[in-house]
């Protein structure tokens, strides 16, 4: 990537101002968010003790940060007994030094990946290419989104702001062995993937993975994927880098028998995903190094209410629901985390003196789904308005201000919005949030018709 | 400081006073399942992975069915003759597995004896598991149970799969795009 998501400039109401203008963006999102919500409360009304489960979870991680100190001691042991090799990073310039040098050791000058959300917060491909080392992403919609030079949207599918016939071109730009007559058809594009990855897994040396968790106990490391990118990564290169946030531990391997139930059932809705690899040390031969990264984490830690945050197993459930993420669209969160959990993570890891930090606590409507479908319980509405109330007071109400004159401003953008709201209207709170309270202390928001005028006018004029 | 002693002195500090959390486990740890074999087959089949239920005896007939025309790897301990070929040229792998997942439909791996390496499993484009009936548990908790985290573990449902193309599912993006079980009562 060539572009960088901490100098992206402007902020969520302007962010998202620009995205709510691009059709395609906005049906691309609409048709995924719903397809997973449907298929995810299926899976999840399968299991009776789903709500045992989520509390079971939610303990769990709290357990966890109580005690990280003491559990990470002991997962660095772990590991190091099991023939890895453990690294402590304070910040993203520690660990892409600590990555860099890694690298370079192994005399390699590319590298594979496995997606990963924290190399991504770190910015670690940018730093490797400054140090000369290519970082090449293996997942379908990473390599989508690096080939197109572009940036991720979603937590899951991180290119789902691409169509196909955007992606078949991206593909015959960029991929130099594609077949000319290579059509827009999902198979076929697929298949133009693995045999442009194929070859590259083959010859790697040298592989940079995340982990979804880590195991205290036994030192070993989980990664949960579809595509078998992650297992071709982890398996096949003789040198293997994991960068892991040092939130994502858990004390114990039975942990795992509840965040594998919690996390794929929440993320692509499925019982299962197809693989998970676990791996405990050196495996097979392999030279395994752990890069535990701190980057702001320990500042939230040390918020009371913030905290909650460090629970997340990115199932990316809560962007799924919220209907700002659906509108707004991924990128106008300015990080790699988008959608609910990102407007509470982000202002917290990054602090919140940009303008976009002080306004994605203003990224929401407070309408409490992304608490209901939250696989560990996390209060993001609550976190959110703690938030508020700590953001600089004046940017935060220009922020505010802006949320509110963005949707009312322009009638284009009213008309979605009634649109919207119809849908939501049993969401919709009485009051609004933040600055803007001072408003609905003294008034009612105007009921919100079932349908919307233009919506009525349209469906009568054209039957 | 070193950056190790930094963040675990950061973390002290952020938590210190902070009250220690009770993990309730009130989920189920053995569901009931009244056919744990049916269930299994069934959520294998959701995947669109291929599945059929014999008795022991049939099984080497079937065997025989599926890797005929194919060059297979047959792992080290996989009680079979032959070994047809390496990870290049291969066309396949056959092997057993650790234990199985009925609620899942998931089958682990957890490369010992008859099960290959990681790699065996995931370079060839067809993946044939045998699953003894006995291996197949009802849930998560009691696959976690009977694993030994000290050993590399592969996880499987279903084929290789992805769902980034505007939510296509296409099959076998980079494992293997079909996936065989045969299930032996
Ligand atoms: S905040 Fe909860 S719902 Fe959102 S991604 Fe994290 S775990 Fe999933």
């Amino acid at each position: 990537m060539s572009a960088t998501f901490l100098g992206m400039p402007g902020n969520f109401p302007k962010n998202a101002a620009k995205a709510v203008q691009d059709s395609q963006l906005r049906y691309n999102l609409r048709k995924a968010t719903h397809t997973i919500r449907g298929k995810r409360a299926n899976v999840v009304g399968e299991l009776p003790d789903w709500q045992e489960l989520r509390a079971a979870g939610k303990a769990i991680k709290d357990h966890t940060l109580r005690n990280l100190d003491r559990y990470l001691v002991q997962l660095e042991a772990a590991v190091t007994r099991a023939g890895g090799t453990v690294h402590w990073a304070r910040d993203a310039a520690e660990a892409n030094a600590i990555v860099a040098g890694l690298v370079k050791a192994t005399g390699e000058t590319e590298v594979v990946k496995v997606k990963s959300m924290a190399t991504q917060e770190i910015e670690l491909n940018q730093a490797l290419a400054a140090q000369g080392i290519t970082a090449y992403e293996t997942d379908l919609a990473e390599l989508i989104v690096q080939l197109g030079d572009d940036f991720p949207s979603h937590i899951l599918v991180p290119a789902i702001h691409r169509n196909r016939s955007e992606i078949r071109e991206i593909f015959l730009e960029k991929m130099p062995k594609v077949p000319p007559n290579l059509t827009d058809d999902p198979p076929a594009l697929a298949e133009a993937a693995r045999l442009h990855l194929r070859e590259r897994f083959l010859k790697s040396k040298v592989a940079i993975s995340g982990a979804n968790f880590m195991i205290a106990e036994t030192g070993t490391l989980v990664v949960l994927e579809s595509e078998g990118n992650g297992r071709m990564c982890l398996t096949l290169p003789e040198t293997l880098i994991s960068v892991v946030g040092i939130e994502k531990l858990l004390p114990s391997w039975r942990d795992l028998e509840v965040f594998l139930q919690l996390l794929p059932r929440s993320s692509t809705g499925e019982r299962m995903n197809p693989y998970t690899s676990m791996w405990t040390g050196a495996v097979e031969g392999q030279d395994f190094h752990l890069v535990l990264l701190d980057n702001g984490r320990t500042d939230v830690l040390a918020d009371e209410v913030g905290r909650q945050a460090l629970r997340c197993i990115r199932c990316s459930a809560c962007l799924n629901v919220c209907p700002v993420y659906e509108r707004a669209g991924g990128h106008a969160y300015g990080s790699v985390y988008p959608g609910p959990i990102g407007a509470i993570l982000t202002p917290q890891l990054r602090g919140m003196s940009s303008d976009l930090d002080a306004s994605l606590p203003y990224a929401s409507s407070l309408c409490g789904a992304c608490y209901e479908v939250c696989p560990v319980a996390i209060d993001i509405p609550e976190v959110l308005v703690d938030l508020r109330a700590k953001a600089p007071h004046a940017a935060a109400e220009r922020a505010g201000m802006k949320v509110a004159g963005w949707i009312l401003n322009d009638h284009q953008r009213l008309a979605r919005a009634q649109r919207a709201a119809s849908r939501l209207r049993g969401l919709v709170p009485k009051r609004l949030p933040g600055p803007m309270s001072a408003w609905t202390d003294t008034r009612d928001i105007p009921e919100i018709p079932e349908e919307s005028f233009r919506d009525w006018w349209e469906r009568n004029e054209r039957a | 400081m070193s950056a190790r002693e930094e963040i675990l002195a950061r973390i002290g500090k952020a938590v210190a006073g902070a009250a220690d959390v009770e993990i309730p486990r009130d989920y189920r740890t053995a569901p009931q399942v009244e056919d744990v074999v049916g269930l299994f087959a069934e959520r294998v089949d959701d995947y669109r992975a291929i599945v059929h239920v014999l008795p022991a005896a049939e099984v080497p007939a079937r065997i025989d069915e599926a890797v005929a025309g194919r060059r297979m790897i047959v792992p080290d301990g996989f009680d079979r003759d032959g070994g047809w070929g390496d990870l290049d040229t291969a066309d396949g792998v056959i092997t057993s597995c650790a234990v199985a997942i009925a609620e899942t439909g998931t089958i682990v791996l957890d490369h010992g004896p008859g099960q290959g390496t990681r790699a065996q499993t995931l370079v060839p484009d067809y993946h044939l598991c045998v699953v003894r009936a006995d291996q197949i548990v009802a849930g998560v908790p009691e696959a976690i149970a009977r694993l030994d985290p000290a050993r590399p573990l592969t996880w499987i449902s279903g084929p290789s799969a992805t769902s980034d193309i505007e939510l296509n599912r296409v099959e076998g993006v980079h494992g293997p795009r079909t996936l065989e079980v045969i299930i032996s009562t």
